[in-house]
């Protein structure tokens, strides 16, 4: 006998990851969720975040990988709380995990939550998590083709950051073709290219996180 | 690698609604799943192979239909089938487009005993 569902198949997922949200606008924080390979920069992005938003706004992280809490520790010594997910193996974050993370923070102490996704370019993109933006890094030693290679990533992320940008010069990075391409993709993204390490270019960015935050603090 | 995880939901799904019309066996699972999402038929039928004995739908057949991505032009109104890259309208080469179809990820229907 044949049955008709006609149902997501991201079904349980996308109801938790509803739930976070509904919870995330209640208490009016606003939750990013930070995409790139390993080694792209996503906890030297979250820092240099930190710095410039930290006078302004309480943080949190919530650092997501498959193993270790070297990440945590990172932010935790950097004086802002963080909690690690230790996916066990899994290559992404889904929003069970997040509603049993956001368990240990003080919601209703804080205005962002930054979290970390496990370092990889395909499977978090199709895991909702309650976020109001999922936003890409791509860092230079990367690569200008990689667009070409995870068209996805960049299509769901509302912006890109290119970081590692200061070393633009020792590698054969197109950039040029790199905007280009990110733009033919995703046409409303825009790109931010930074050096996270040394604090560089990160002001356009955190304006554009600000404008989001505020967004969703004047409800609208 | 996010197969598991789909394939965790697709099973879950699957037998909560076999179970619900009282089947003892699902014979097959069929679903949609859009090109725009970098899943692979052959990781979905390991994940398959790996999730699914010891449920009432071992032995069961996954089937995947692929869709194509189409767009809608934001200016023209045309709707044109595209590859993973190039989303530029053919008609009037806006590239504002809206994605109507790709992105699917959908348990369309089960075959039970």
């Amino acid at each position: 006998m044949e049955i008709d569902i006609k149902k997501p198949i991201l079904d349980r997922n996308d109801r938790l990851a509803q739930d976070n949200r509904a919870l995330f606008d209640e208490k009016g924080v606003f939750v990013l969720d930070l995409m790139a390979s390993p080694g792209a920069g996503k906890t030297s992005t979250i820092l240099a975040t930190i710095d410039a938003l930290r006078d302004r706004y309480n943080i949190a992280v919530i650092e997501g990988d498959i193993a270790s809490k070297v990440d945590a520790e990172k932010i935790s010594a950097h004086g802002i709380p963080a909690v690690q997910i230790n996916t066990g193996g899994a290559c992404h974050l889904e929003s069970d995990m997040i509603q049993r993370a956001i368990a240990a923070l003080d919601m209703d102490a804080l205005d962002l939550i930054i979290i970390e996704n496990v370092g990889n370019l395909v499977c978090p993109t199709e895991f909702n998590l309650g976020e109001h933006a999922k936003v890409m890094i791509l860092s230079v030693p990367e690569g200008h083709d990689k667009p070409y290679k995870y068209p996805n990533i960049f299509q769901i992320a509302e912006a890109v950051i290119l970081n590692k940008y200061d070393t633009l010069s020792v590698f054969d990075f197109n950039e040029e073709e790199f905007r280009s391409v990110v733009t033919s993709l995703n046409h409303e993204a825009p790109v931010f290219a930074i050096s996270a390490t040394k604090g560089e270019g990160v002001d356009a960015w955190a304006e554009w996180l600000t404008d989001r935050i505020e967004a969703l603090k004047s409800g609208s | 690698m996010h197969e598991m995880g789909i394939v965790s939901g697709i099973l879950s799904s699957a037998v909560d609604a076999a179970e619900k019309e009282g089947a003892s066996k699902i014979n097959d699972v069929r679903i949609s799943v859009g090109v725009l999402t970098e899943i692979q038929d052959f990781a979905l039928q390991f994940a398959w192979e790996s999730l699914s004995p010891g449920t009432i739908a071992e032995g069961a057949e996954l089937v995947a239909t692929f869709v194509s991505p189409v767009s809608k032009c934001s200016q023209c109104d045309t709707e044109f089938e595209h590859d993973r890259f190039e989303i530029v309208c053919p008609n009037c080469g806006n590239f504002v487009c809206e994605q109507i179809k790709g992105r699917e990820l959908t348990i369309d229907s089960i075959d039970i005993d």
